[in-house]
């Protein structure tokens, strides 16, 4: 008799016009002293597993079928035992530390509470073990801060008292939601570290849900892959990641981006199982019959020298403050601090950084969304602000353009895909005729491997990855020379970041542009970049070639992010 | 044809919720056939009240046509010029919509540019139109219709007040609304801007006022669609109050708030109607607005999908 | 408030002809030079508006055009009248507002909840004029109850004439402010509503679900608390509307409160009475503003501590 048990699980979605089956059939065990991880893509139900094993299953959503066990015990029907249950033998950590802690209570009347809840002790007892329960989560001054509210945490901090709250009660189980997705990698490590730590000392049986392939590796003894509701197979995890077997598993582990080796495209699989080869070279020879032949000169396009941008932070206060509504206190952020590097016609330059670091910010100055405080950028030597801070858009005339991170905001929802790739067309061509529009829009959406009839098609008709390509198409428009990539996938799964990494680098080699490539996912930047920045709030820390950044991180904070990554290759 | 789209309105989910919810098909039915009556008041009601050809002091006081005294010429009853109740309320109920359509208009213009640009420009226009804002949002609609009705029909001679006073009350309760309209569209436009689209179309080099007016403003229609309509039955209630309290619309093109000031000095004698009928048709009208206006509320939040 | 003084300044002396006014459209052309001297009229404009503001400052708001007596006289009897109105209103919407607004918060689709919504949605619906008539007609006319008007007695204590303290006086109290708070209390109930259905919907109470905590201590300790604040800052803008339709319960009630003094004013075009009253009212509204904002400060620890720590 296991720990947890999980038969023929059940669950779905009654909507008005069908009903969506959120997991199927899915069958696990779970023992004390065990790290199981459940991934896969988003959609694939594995939230949903985790939410049903409390019955915290939103509705109209409902369990129709199966069993859930627990030391023997029966949950499913039984209301009295999930309620006695729930953070006395059950933990949940969920996702978003911002958001767990209810804003008004004090952290300790928040740990006291569930204490009291479910343990006897009294007042004094229960303070004495919330600090305690702080301490061992790692918070320094637990004495003091357990007086503090939970705004006055960082991110990572919170979820440190998330986890104590979760393990408050002695519980036997933890489940984790994507505990760490909204962390920096540094963060993420001394969590994962810390419920790794927790398992053992406590004998406990945890469950990370996570589509993140290296916390997998390095965290998890078994694992469970999901798809479309149904577990495609499981096992040990050393075993499914150096020889997965179905192919939804091995397209997962294929495509995650390699952390020790520079690869030249991400391996595909389709869904029969075959890798698939990209072919674009036969749809950009239209495009570059319209564009014109570009030659490589290997010119210097873009130099940022000097760059510091200052934020002006009116806090909270001011609006409240006693009397005068004027008043402001004015906390200083400095985004971005002297910063320079150059970037050469042809190349990718990666900016990489954790939250913080200022490197969104450096794309916005050079397209002029944000005004620098100083320093100065040149575009083929041409300044791109003038003397009054003012960006000069003439100057850069749509060669410079962005894609965005989140595909979800980056189109105009009431607008068809037609309208928003041909508005960059036209405000560059002012005279172009319909048919020489058609042309040019048939060109775009080829390039970017979607069809024709998608033009006619509004946003939300389509995927995170389709819209994502659709922002390139319309970046592609204006037919740029500098293409600013930020965080293009970080919000898409690992199999469609790989099909959308290998377009943008096919894209690159036909019509010779530059990218500047910003994200926070080190082995993404690994695979794209050819020179690589690293930057640390708002301070560049190194400025290398691409490989000898991996191989050789002279800046201690590289060197710490590149041993702190989660790697999937731990394991194999 | 008309099948088809019916089928596609029937498809989306304000259509759905719209034909599956009673409310909404019966308030939305009744406001039509009083939209459709008042406008073409001169082909539907009985009588044209308001001819004095047609007025006689005889018919005075008719009560309605099924208690005692009662005349089928007369289906409502007659008021104490004689003039025929179910005309008034025809004609009056006109006067309330042209109002209140005409000054939510006004605001939602006046308001939605304000908010648009200040949510979009921001700095120091931002600052002092929401301070405006603000300010006059603590200041109660009625309070401020009637200072501005106050203020302006002292600027105004004597003379003139009859023939501007409809356009006097329709600016005093615009002037009185556009606040809520300009917080709405400055929150959504402050959202909007953040998103990524609208950095796509700068970088583009679109200019701002496209950016506005093309790509902000149809994102943010729904919740003002919301507040428009809830506005609306607003508008015509405090025009109505307005009216009641006698700074209305002239006497000589009474809206259901006169009548109703005007039966009300009979209430206690008697002659009930007078008063009864035109609240009655004035509370279905608020009532019908505010339900189509709740049930659009519901429909349109992204957050209470529950299907 | 400065900005409300100078608008009322204006009024005061630029709209309309104040001494045309007072001595009758019929007065000779050197009656009316005389009195524009003694008015002071023919000063600058910067020394009208000083001596204006320093008047207000003292109380003194000038002499009524049309009752001919002294403005700050009539604000101060009529002013507990409807202070008194305003204050039980005030406090019937809000207690009953919240009390029904939390209930159909929690238990969102149970009969009880459907019912007082569609009760709600009336009192939104109709006009408190009509209200008020109804009301009237209800229980004064019919079920002759309640007065249908006046105050009934009042007990003068120092200045204030308080109809608290005598049973004439209190049942005079009861129609006009149900007809006053019924707009309020709707709006409350809906407010309050909407909040309770959003908050329960959060993460952070999703996770006391999860830690077991009981569903009462949801509902009523975290939700409640966390929901109570937006009602803190309607409640200022409450008062401020309260005031203004009591307008409407004065004249539909006959209740001598200063309502009733200001919709006269207007229909005779007495400017003074209309200045005054707008700088009383604003000067409350600046008042209440100023309480709520303070309010917030001890309530929403967010504001208060703002530092971020690691």
């Amino acid at each position: 008799m296991s720990f947890l048990e999980v038969k023929n699980l059940n669950i779905s979605y009654p909507t008005r016009k069908e009903t969506i089956v959120a997991s199927k059939d899915v069958e696990f065990t779970l023992e004390r002293g065990e790290i199981l991880g459940i991934v896969g893509e988003s959609g694939s139900g594995k939230s949903t597993i985790a939410n049903a094993i409390i019955d915290l299953i939103d509705p109209p959503g409902e369990i129709t079928s199966g069993s859930i066990k627990i030391d023997n015990d029966e949950l499913r029907g039984n209301e009295e035992l999930i309620q006695e249950i729930r953070g006395k033998k059950i933990g949940f950590v969920f996702q978003d530390p911002q958001t767990s802690l209810n804003p008004l209570f004090k952290i300790k009347d928040q740990l006291i509470e569930t204490i009291q809840t479910h343990l006897n002790l009294d007042y004094k007892d229960a303070l004495k073990k919330s600090i305690q329960l702080l301490e061992e989560v790692g918070i320094d001054n637990a004495e003091k801060r357990i007086e503090d509210y939970p705004h006055q945490f960082s991110g990572g901090m919170r979820q440190r008292v998330v986890i104590a709250l979760a393990i408050s009660c002695e519980p036997d189980l933890i489940i984790a939601d994507e505990p760490t997705t909204a962390l920096d990698v540094s963060i993420q490590h001394q969590i994962l570290e810390l419920l790794k730590d927790l398992t053992k000392k406590r004998n406990l049986g945890v469950i990370i849900i996570t589509h993140d392939m290296g916390v997998i590796a390095e965290t998890t003894d078994k694992v469970i892959v999901m798809r479309h509701g149904l577990i495609v197979e499981q096992g040990d995890t050393k075993e499914l990641l150096t020889n997965p077997k179905s192919n939804e598993a091995r397209s997962l582990v294929i495509s995650v981006p390699p952390t020790n080796k520079k690869i030249d495209r991400f391996k595909l699989i389709s869904p029969d199982g075959k890798e698939i080869t990209s072919d674009s070279k036969n749809l950009t020879k239209n495009i570059i019959k319209t564009w014109g032949v570009r030659e490589n000169k290997n010119q210097k396009l873009l130099d940022v020298i000097s760059i510091t941008k200052i934020f002006d932070d009116q806090s909270l206060v001011s609006n409240f403050s006693f009397g005068s509504k004027n008043e402001s206190t004015e906390k200083v952020v400095k985004a971005v601090d002297n910063v320079s590097f150059e970037l050469f016609e042809g190349e990718t330059l990666g900016l990489v950084g954790e939250s913080g670091s200022g490197k969104s910010t450096i794309a916005k100055i050079i397209t002029g969304l944000v005004r620098p405080t100083t320093g100065e950028i040149f575009y083929n030597n041409l300044s791109l602000y003038n003397s009054k801070r003012k960006y000069q858009i003439d100057k850069s005339r749509g060669q410079v353009q962005m894609i965005f991170q989140d595909p979800y905001s980056s189109l105009n929802p009431r607008f068809k895909v037609r309208d928003i790739i041909s508005e960059p067309i036209r405000l560059f061509q002012k005279n172009i005729n319909t048919s020489e529009l058609t042309q040019n829009l048939y060109d775009l959406i080829d390039i970017v491997g979607m069809s024709r009839q998608s033009l006619d098609r509004y946003p939300h008709e389509f995927s995170g990855g389709q819209r994502q390509r659709i922002s390139i198409a319309r970046a592609l428009a204006t037919r740029p020379r500098l293409l600013i990539c930020d965080e293009p996938t970080s919000a898409l799964d690992v199999s469609i970041q790989a099909q959308v990494l290998n377009l943008l680098k096919d894209i690159q080699d036909e019509l010779h542009l530059a990218m500047l490539f910003i994200s926070h996912d080190l082995p993404v930047i690994r695979q794209m970049c050819n020179r690589i920045v690293v930057l640390k709030n708002g301070v560049v820390c190194e400025t290398k070639e691409g490989e000898e950044l991996f191989n050789n991180p002279e800046h201690p904070y590289t060197q710490e992010l590149i041993r702190l990554m989660p790697k999937i290759e731990s394991i194999i | 044809m008309l099948y088809k789209t019916f089928n596609k309105i029937y498809d989306t989910d304000i259509g759905y919720s719209f034909f599956n919810s009673k409310i909404a098909i019966i308030s939305s039915t009744i406001l039509f056939i009083i939209f459709l009556c008042s406008t073409f008041a001169g082909l539907v009601s009985p009588y044209n009240p308001f001819d004095p050809a047609t007025v006689s002091l005889m018919d005075a006081f008719t009560p309605p046509s099924w208690s005692e005294g009662g005349s089928s010429s007369f289906l409502l009853g007659t008021d104490q010029q004689g003039r025929d109740m179910l005309s008034t309320i025809i004609y009056g109920s006109r006067i309330s919509l042209i109002v209140g359509f005409a000054s939510i208009l006004f605001a939602m213009i006046l308001g939605v540019f304000l908010g648009v640009t200040a949510g979009y420009i921001g700095g120091k226009y931002e600052i002092v139109v929401m301070r405006i804002t603000d300010v006059q949002l603590t200041i109660p609609s009625i309070l401020m219709a009637l200072l501005v009705n106050g203020i302006a029909k002292s600027v105004i001679s004597q003379s003139m007040h009859n023939d501007m006073a409809i356009y006097v009350l329709i600016f005093a309760i615009g002037i009185s609304e556009w606040p809520q309209f300009a917080r709405v569209s400055r929150a959504s436009t402050l959202v909007e801007k953040n998103k990524e689209y609208v950095s796509a179309s700068r970088i583009i080099g679109l200019s701002n006022i496209l950016i506005m007016f093309k790509h902000i403003l149809p994102n943010i229609l729904r919740p003002l669609l919301v507040i428009a309509t809830i506005g609306l039955a607003l508008a015509i209630i405090t025009e109505s109050t307005l009216s009641f309290l006698g700074v209305g619309v002239p006497p000589t093109t009474p809206s259901l708030g006169t009548l109703i000031r005007f039966g009300n000095s009979f209430l206690f004698s008697g002659e009930w109607w007078i008063t009864f009928f035109p609240a009655i048709f004035l509370i279905v009208l608020a009532l019908s607005i505010n339900l189509l206006g709740d049930w659009m509320r519901d429909a349109l939040n992204p957050k209470l999908k529950i299907r | 408030m400065i900005v409300v003084a100078f608008v009322s300044f204006s009024l005061f002396n630029f709209v309309g002809d104040p001494v045309n006014s007072m001595t009758g459209i019929d007065a000779s052309y050197e009656r009316q030079a005389e009195v524009r001297e003694i008015l002071g009229l023919n000063d600058p404009v910067y020394i009208q508006f000083s001596r204006f503001l320093g008047n207000v400052i003292q109380g003194d708001f000038g002499i009524s055009y049309q009752l001919k007596r002294e403005v700050s006289d009539l604000i101060a009897e009529r002013m507990p009248a409807t202070l008194e109105l305003v204050f039980v209103s005030a406090l019937l919407a809000i207690i009953t507002g919240v009390i029904l607004g939390v209930y159909t918060g929690i238990h969102r689709d149970s009969f009880i909840s459907n019912v007082i919504l569609v009760v709600s949605l009336a009192g939104v619906s109709l006009p408190t004029f009509i209200i008020g008539i109804m009301l009237i007609y209800l229980f004064s006319v019919i079920l002759g109850v309640l007065p249908s008007f006046g105050r009934g007695e009042v007990v003068q204590l120092g200045f204030w004439a308080t109809g608290f303290l005598t049973p004439s006086g209190l049942k005079a109290l009861i129609l006009p402010s149900v007809t006053l708070s019924l707009f309020q209390m709707t709006y409350v109930i809906r407010l309050v509503r909407a909040e309770m259905m959003e908050i329960l919907q959060t993460d952070y109470i999703k996770f006391a679900r999860a830690r077991g905590i009981k569903r009462n201590t949801i509902n009523y300790k975290h939700a409640l608390k966390n929901g109570l604040i937006p009602v803190i800052t309607i409640t200022g803008i409450n008062i401020g509307t309260l005031i203004a339709f009591s307008i409407i319960t004065e004249t539909v009630f006959q209740w001598p409160g200063m309502g009733l003094l200001f919709i006269n004013a207007v229909y005779f075009v007495d400017i003074p009475i209309m200045s005054a009253y707008m700088i009383m009212v604003a000067f409350i509204f600046v008042m209440i503003n100023f309480i709520v904002d303070i309010t917030y400060y001890f309530i929403d620890p967010r504001i208060r501590l703002k530092e971020e720590a690691g």
